[in-house]
């Protein structure tokens, strides 16, 4: 991008000294008391790194995502069964430790899960006292029928009443820059049609405390409602911020912005960011072998996803980091990484960056699996392909040349593994390119080329016949 | 010893030979389809003199030691009557040869073979009806075992194991299968080697060769107490204690008799004299009636409830793909014409256990039953495998390469204009135009005259060879927009 980075590090770190967050820093060393530990695997109660909003308001460091529940049934692996119900025993038993760990913000919105997010969300807080958790959610008017206002507004009183709340926290515009034409789109579905007003109007009579908007895709968009801080006041605006993106989002996908200027672009102004993304939908804790290795070899303690945390939490202007935490596993480990938070120092960001850089060489498919795009009307598993086409780039079991001698076994963990992931019917070769679902896709992949390259790659592979492909 | 070699042997083969068929991997087929070739009416059917003439030798020699240890179908019986014996010892007794029963079946075959009643020929093959019973009933429990064995292995992360389809490929197929498996077993319970020595056409030609065989079970008069012994365990019932006398056209050589006999009376050698005199009279035999229902396995698919603001996630139901209409039936490559797969093909359904891309399937046709033709619900035939071709015993598909394969035009593309999705949904397309591995579709504008107007596959007939990945890739549902119609003479391009 041509934007001036008004953000370096140096004026990071200067910052970070002032930060509050990193008061808590020291207390990280609590684990290691000297008495031999019967667990490491258990968070502590009571240690939950907090942020302030605007308003001097604690928010907890990690922040519950809605996006990616659990299922009924979830064997983590047969996607065709995935389309089972919300495994709502599960989502309480989460949220209830959750919050007894001191998380306090949790962010949903009515399309996720199918729809169900909200409902569920709402089913597990409904057991807690409203003063116990801040509840985000969102105007997801993506489908043009309901970009009317009443439509709009239908959906507003829906979303409290499937949260079961009179009041919502944290109000966002859902997917600000996306869609064929992220200008358009804003107008459309919030400008012209006085969506906006009306949320404003919200905030005024206190049905919304804060608003801000979320933000993918046309940069045009974002710049344009930032512009126009001084008029709409935003409380917070959610981005998607790693440290694959921070320097590498655009060269990755040219339609898209490196975080370094997203987050600049707030601390300018500022307003508190909220993270989305900090794991790219799992791609960085599930990092390619050799890059995994370097991060455990310094840190063998820690997950690899924990880096990418610490990553995100290391900025002092962020509010609260979102994780999409489907299983117990996840929510712990995050727990752990965040009760509290121990700051990246100068040289462990350098060594990210390092770790980013080497990443962004790796061609996979930027898809972070967030299911926007589904379902396919054809029925193609979008996700549950670029999952397996990046798996199999980062466990090096993507083969270009015949001539290698582990052709024979890689080509074997691709083919036999793409038929555990994805049915025959469900693969990218059944993909028409009709294009339908490109526009939904926050990270602006170009669905249909993508499909027809795996396709094609698959195809050769099956031949074994590798003469005409060059991968860019 | 005679009966310790037989058992040996005939365990051997028949685990080799159940592997074959069961394999759907390619992986063992590639290993031991020779096994196919060494059955009698494959060979005979693919002019296999070689073959021919080790069979006639070993039966000229060993008398019809080919049903003991050759035969898969003679070994399940053995093996049904050995279960039987254990409740039941000593239960047999000799009878009068059918003879008439025995050459009307032969010659029921060979009218059937000329007349082109191919699905007769089929029918009365052992070989193939093991392949029809080995591929319809006991292939879906192997591959639900290997299955399971996947799920395992995917857990532990290996790609030993990888789960395949299991699917009704024929009713028709499967019903056959299990009358078969019942007339044969009630018949082997109950008579040890009746089906043998009364309806195998085979059995009945290895008979008249085995009259003249060099080694053969015979009596030492002297020695003999006429205990019956020898009779009583007779599962061909071919030994006349009374007469002293053997029905060599029956005996399988499986040397039962040799260990029954207490007294040394009877050995297995070259005879000194020899005599023959069969005689008839009636049993009765089992008709063939069976009516099994089997199982169709329908996907139910609950439709996915469409709220009408855009929600993430999910997966749209695939509906289930229907064959199409086809006035010619698409035969695989290596066919040559539906003339000769048709009088070759004795319906074994060792190339329909081995199709990977579940593209071969038994027909349904009552002239052709059973034997393979191609249908693209599930997949297509892919340029990389001509593994139906490697295994085919009777050269009903001939052995050709891939090279040959690909340029094989078995049938060409049709497009239905009603079904297609540029036209009935709206969207752009050319899936199969993407997919045609030969470049046989092109995407053309709906109206040629106007660059803008949606464009719709249109099909060079002359490059196109029936593949089917068209009909396969095609998104239309339940019938395809793009399909296959087989050619009765394939050609190469």
């Amino acid at each position: 991008m041509g934007k001036d980075k008004i953000f370096n590090r140096r004026t990071f770190l200067k910052a970070l000294g002032l930060g509050g967050a990193t008061a808590a820093a020291p207390a990280v060393v609590s684990c290691v008391t000297g008495d031999k530990q019967a667990s490491t695997q258990e968070p502590p109660v009571g240690k939950m790194t907090y942020r302030k909003n605007l308003k001097g308001e604690q928010v907890s460091i990690l922040g519950y995502g809605m996006m990616r529940l659990p299922t009924v049934g979830d064997q983590g692996s047969a996607r065709e069964e995935k389309d089972a119900e919300i495994d709502q025993e599960m989502v309480n038993k989460q949220i209830d430790y959750a919050i007894e760990h001191g998380v306090n913000y949790f962010d949903t919105s009515p399309a996720y899960c199918k729809g169900l997010s909200e409902r569920a969300l709402g089913i597990a807080l409904a057991r807690h006292k409203r003063s116990e958790f801040y509840v985000a959610t969102k105007l997801s008017n993506f489908a043009p029928e309901t970009w009317s206002y009443e439509a709009s507004v239908e959906m507003f009183n829906n979303s409290l009443k499937e949260l079961q709340v009179d009041y919502i926290d944290y109000m966002l515009l859902h997917g600000i820059g996306m869609g064929d034409d992220g200008m358009k789109c804003l107008d459309e579905r919030y400008l012209n049609n006085g969506v906006l007003d009306f949320l404003l109007e919200q905030r005024e009579n206190g049905k919304i405390r804060y608003l801000g908007f979320s933000y993918h895709g046309d940069i045009q968009a974002y710049d344009y409602l930032l512009e126009n801080h001084d008029k709409y006041k935003w409380d917070f605006v959610q981005i998607e911020l790693n440290y694959l993106d921070w320097k590498h989002a655009n060269e990755i996908n040219p339609r898209n912005t490196n975080a370094e200027y997203l987050y600049g672009e707030l601390v300018k102004r500022n307003i508190p960011a909220v993270i989305m993304e900090p794991l790219l939908g799992g791609r960085l804790s599930k990092l390619p072998d050799a890059l995994a290795r370097k991060l455990l070899e310094r840190d063998p303690e820690h997950s690899v996803a924990s880096w990418a945390f610490r990553y995100a939490g290391t900025w002092p202007n962020v509010l609260t980091v979102l994780s999409g935490m489907t299983y117990m596993e996840h929510l712990k480990d995050n727990l752990l990484t965040y009760c509290p938070l121990q700051p990246l120092d100068d040289e462990e960001m350098r060594f990210l960056e390092e770790i980013g850089n080497q990443l962004a060489e790796y061609n996979t498919v930027p898809c972070n699996d967030c299911k926007y795009c589904m379902p396919c009307p054809y029925g193609i598993d979008i996700p549950a392909v670029f999952t397996h086409y990046n798996k199999c780039l980062s466990e090096g079991n993507v083969p270009r040349s015949t001539a290698s001698p582990t052709f024979a076994q890689e080509r074997r963990a691709f083919l036999v593994g793409y038929d555990r992931s994805v049915p025959r019917l469900r693969q990218a070769d059944h993909c028409i390119g009709c294009n339908q679902c490109s526009s939904h896709c926050p990270q602006r992949i170009n669905i249909p080329r993508e499909m027809h390259r795996i396709a094609q790659y698959v195809d050769n592979l099956k031949q074994q016949k590798f003469n005409d492909e060059k991968e860019s | 010893m005679l009966r310790k070699i037989r058992i040996l042997l005939s365990v051997v083969v028949m685990v080799l030979v159940t592997l074959m068929f069961l394999d759907f991997s390619g992986a063992i087929k590639a290993h031991l389809h020779w096994l196919a070739h060494t059955q009698l009416v494959p060979a005979l059917l693919a002019c296999n003199a070689i073959a021919i003439a080790v069979l006639v030798a070993i039966t000229l020699i060993f008398g019809r030691i080919y049903c003991s240890v050759i035969c898969p179908l003679g070994i399940m019986q053995d093996l049904v009557a050995w279960l039987s014996g254990k409740r039941k010892k000593n239960r047999y007794n000799y009878s009068p040869a059918k003879s008439w029963l025995r050459y009307s079946m032969l010659a029921v075959m060979i009218i059937a073979f000329i007349a082109g009643i191919h699905s007769l020929v089929a029918l009365l093959d052992p070989y193939s009806t093991y392949g029809v019973i080995a591929t319809s009933m006991m292939q879906p429990v192997y591959m639900w075992i290997n299955n399971g064995l996947a799920a395992i292995a995917q857990h532990y992360e290996s790609y030993a194991f990888y789960s395949t389809d299991v699917w009704l490929k024929s009713l028709p197929t499967l019903v056959v299968a299990v009358a078969m498996t019942c007339m044969l077993a009630v018949l082997a319970w109950r008579g040890g080697r009746t089906y043998c020595n009364t309806i195998c056409p085979v059995g009945t030609v290895l008979a008249q060769l085995a009259r003249f065989s060099w080694l053969k079970i015979h009596f030492d008069e002297s020695k003999c107490k006429n205990c019956n012994l020898c009779s009583k365990g007779c599962k061909a019932s071919c030994i006349d204690v009374k007469n002293h006398k053997v029905d060599y056209t029956r005996c399988v050589t499986c040397g039962n008799c040799l260990e029954k006999c207490n007294f040394g009376a009877l050995t297995y050698s070259h005879p000194k004299k020899e005599k023959s005199a069969p005689n008839d009279t009636t049993d009765a035999t089992q008709g063939r009636r069976a009516v099994i229902a089997g199982a169709a396995v329908l996907g139910a698919h609950a439709a996915l409830a469409q709220a009408k603001k855009k929600v993430d996630g999910g997966l749209a139901a695939i509906e289930e793909k229907q064959p199409p209409q086809r006035s010619t039936p698409v035969l695989p490559p290596g066919a040559l014409s539906a003339n000769n797969l048709s009088t070759r093909c004795t319906a074994c359904q060792l190339c329909v256990s081995g199709c990977d891309n579940n593209v071969l399937r038994p027909s349904g046709n009552l002239i052709t039953l059973m034997q393979p033709e191609m249908s693209f619900e599930r997949g297509y035939c892919r340029p990389e495998c001509n593994k139906c071709a490697q295994v085919c015993p009777t050269g009903a598909i001939a052995h050709i390469g891939l090279d040959e394969k690909v340029s094989t035009q078995v049938g060409h593309a049709v497009w239905i204009k009603k079904n297609c999705v540029v036209i009935t949904d709206g969207v752009a397309c050319g899936n199969c135009a993407r997919h045609c591995p030969s470049g046989a579709i092109e995407m053309v504008p709906l109206d040629p005259n106007d660059e803008e107007s949606p464009f719709v596959p249109a099909v060079n007939t002359e490059k196109c060879t029936g593949c089917g990945a068209c009909e396969y890739l095609c998104p239309a549902r339940p019938f395809a927009a793009i399909y296959v119609e087989g050619h009765e003479q394939h050609r190469t391009l």
